[in-house]
């Protein structure tokens, strides 16, 4: 970790309108949960139906993707990653803080209000804003690993990161099973149904990969962030002509 | 003091060669590197400065390897050619950032002291992105200076400026090549070049074309031999006369194509000139004396890239 590549990061991050677009989803998230027990009170498997829905199924892997690439591609794009490439500094030092700052605003703006929707939705009941919130965080995580490794190796990575959440993730996932082994919303739902305990089937809370998420998961955080450190070993500078 | 040195270096992508076979050394001093757009300069820079490999042989800098050897970047200061610049931040941001990432015992007073050498402390406050170019370019600068690097490399630093800046940056080249750093700048323009740099090298379609210093890089442009079309009212008298002329070294008539014909048009005389301040002096007089008018003289190869050219196949 850099604290000045950090500061960097983190002031492009949330400059301008890319922090509007941000904020947007969880005020979105809260709003809606809001929305949902003022009109229809306290229930547990709409709650569970909401966060896997909406908040895992969606705002996370958007936040992640915008994050993410957020980071390190727009740097790449305009040749400012330059700054950070000439100096005294590991690469993997550079993709590690990248990820952790991105990790960070998913974690605050994703993960924190996925628990805080949870509770509005059902308090504490089931431990379901809790699993949800720390499915949320790991979810996050790996998105966020994900998507700089796609923005270090890939000018489209934006486009690429959104077929995998929209059509392969949401869409895929939904009518072909062996599509789910292969997801991160998936395997985030392990952890959630993990936590939640012997009610998770009734609340329709099941993922379908089980417990081998959780490593899996590690293995896309771990892996994505060393393969992005290596990549940007070998950036290719362009030059303006 | 450093030295660099790039032995045998070729780099290709693809099926692309970008540099071909160079071999240079770059020592303290102001370095010129010309060379037409799309010539490899870039490409060169960018090996040197350790962000590219080699596809074959090496590039170092006092004998230890630049790729991949992020150590390397204690001793070089980079000016991109890119303007990219972390815009949000201000001038003094963005430079003590640069500070910070070296890891220097006291960026603050290395920030305030590189944006002194680059005259940009009256304007370090304001935010980056309303920089004029040559604002852009100064502070760009201060970032590359700003841990005090024995060799600096900078790409195309001239792009873009006007001409009160270009004399700023070019004072600042000079001073830094006098205080024994080893300085090297990438330029189309050999008015540019020749004006700071103690040593030019020019590069061609990826090859090492020339070396040297500017007078004698300049000395091999204006002696080679220049190509002028010619039309007259008499090409083939003025012909006759061309070929007594000793600065003309060859004459050729071409004959108008057909549709020239048709429009009226005659046809015109290539010659080829070996010493052209001379010919350019004795080509109305003989005109004159034979009574000849002429209605065109056009050098027919006095684009860069023919110049360039010329001195690769010399």
């Amino acid at each position: 970790m850099n604290a000045t590549v950090a500061r960097l990061t983190a002031r492009s991050l949330l400059g301008r309108r890319r922090a509007l677009l941000l904020l947007a989803l969880p005020v979105v998230l809260l709003l809606l949960c809001a929305l949902a027990r003022g009109l229809a009170g306290p229930d547990e498997q709409r709650a569970a139906q909401v966060l896997a829905g909406f908040a895992l199924a969606t705002v996370v892997p958007l936040l992640g993707l915008i994050a993410g690439t957020g980071a390190i591609g727009p740097e790449i794009d305009d040749g400012s990653i330059v700054y950070l490439l000439s100096k005294p500094l590991s690469r993997m030092t550079i993709v590690v803080t990248k990820v952790a700052v991105a990790a960070g605003v998913v974690l605050a703006l994703g993960a924190v209000p996925t628990f805080l929707a949870g509770l509005v939705l059902t308090g504490t009941a089931d431990r379901i804003a809790l699993a949800f919130g720390v499915a949320a965080a790991a979810s996050g995580l790996a998105y966020c690993a994900l998507f700089v490794m796609l923005a270090v190796i890939s000018r489209n990575a934006v486009v690429i990161g959104l077929v995998y959440v929209l059509v392969w993730e949401s869409l895929i996932g939904q009518f072909v099973p062996g599509a789910q082994a292969l997801s991160i919303q998936q395997w985030s739902l392990a952890i959630a149904e993990r936590i939640v305990g012997d009610q998770a089937g009734a609340l329709g809370v099941s993922s379908a990969v089980d417990l081998v998420g959780i490593p899996l998961l590690l293995v896309v955080l771990l892996g994505c962030t060393w393969w992005a450190g290596q990549r940007l070993r070998t950036l290719r500078l362009v030059s303006e002509s | 003091m450093s030295t660099l040195v790039l032995d045998q270096v070729s780099r290709w992508f693809g099926n692309v060669v970008a540099v071909n076979d160079v071999t240079m050394t770059i020592g303290p001093g102001v370095t010129g590197l010309l060379g037409p757009n799309g010539a490899g300069k870039s490409t060169l820079i960018h090996m040197m400065g350790g962000f590219l490999e080699p596809s074959s042989g090496t590039v170092t800098l006092d004998g230890e390897q630049l790729w991949r050897r992020e150590e390397v970047y204690r001793r070089i200061g980079l000016v991109p050619e890119r303007e990219g610049m972390y815009d949000g931040a201000s001038g003094w941001e963005f430079v003590l950032a640069n500070a910070r990432l070296h890891r220097l015992p006291d960026p603050e007073a290395a920030a305030r002291r590189a944006l002194e050498v680059v005259q940009m402390t009256g304007a370090q406050d304001r935010d980056v992105a309303t920089y004029s170019k040559g604002m852009k370019q100064r502070v760009k600068m201060a970032t590359a200076l700003v841990h005090d690097p024995p060799v600096l490399l900078l790409d195309e630093p001239f792009n873009g400026m006007d001409p009160r800046q270009r004399l700023q940056l070019m004072d600042l080249l000079h001073a830094m090549g006098e205080q024994g750093r080893t300085v090297l700048f990438s330029s189309h323009i050999l008015e540019e070049v020749e004006q700071i740099a103690t040593t030019i090298q020019v590069v061609v379609a990826g090859r090492h074309a020339a070396s040297g210093d500017f007078r004698e890089i300049r000395r091999l442009m204006t002696e080679r031999p220049h190509q002028y079309t010619i039309r007259s009212d008499d090409d083939r008298a003025l012909a006759s006369a061309l070929i007594a002329e000793p600065s003309a070294s060859g004459v050729e008539l071409v004959g108008a194509a057909r549709d020239e014909r048709a429009r009226g048009e005659v046809g015109s005389l290539h010659v080829q000139v070996t010493d052209f301040s001379t010919f350019v002096r004795a080509l109305p007089a003989l005109a004159g004396r034979h009574g000849i008018r002429l209605f065109q003289v056009t050098p027919a190869d006095e684009s860069l890239e023919s110049v360039f050219t010329y001195l690769v196949t010399r």
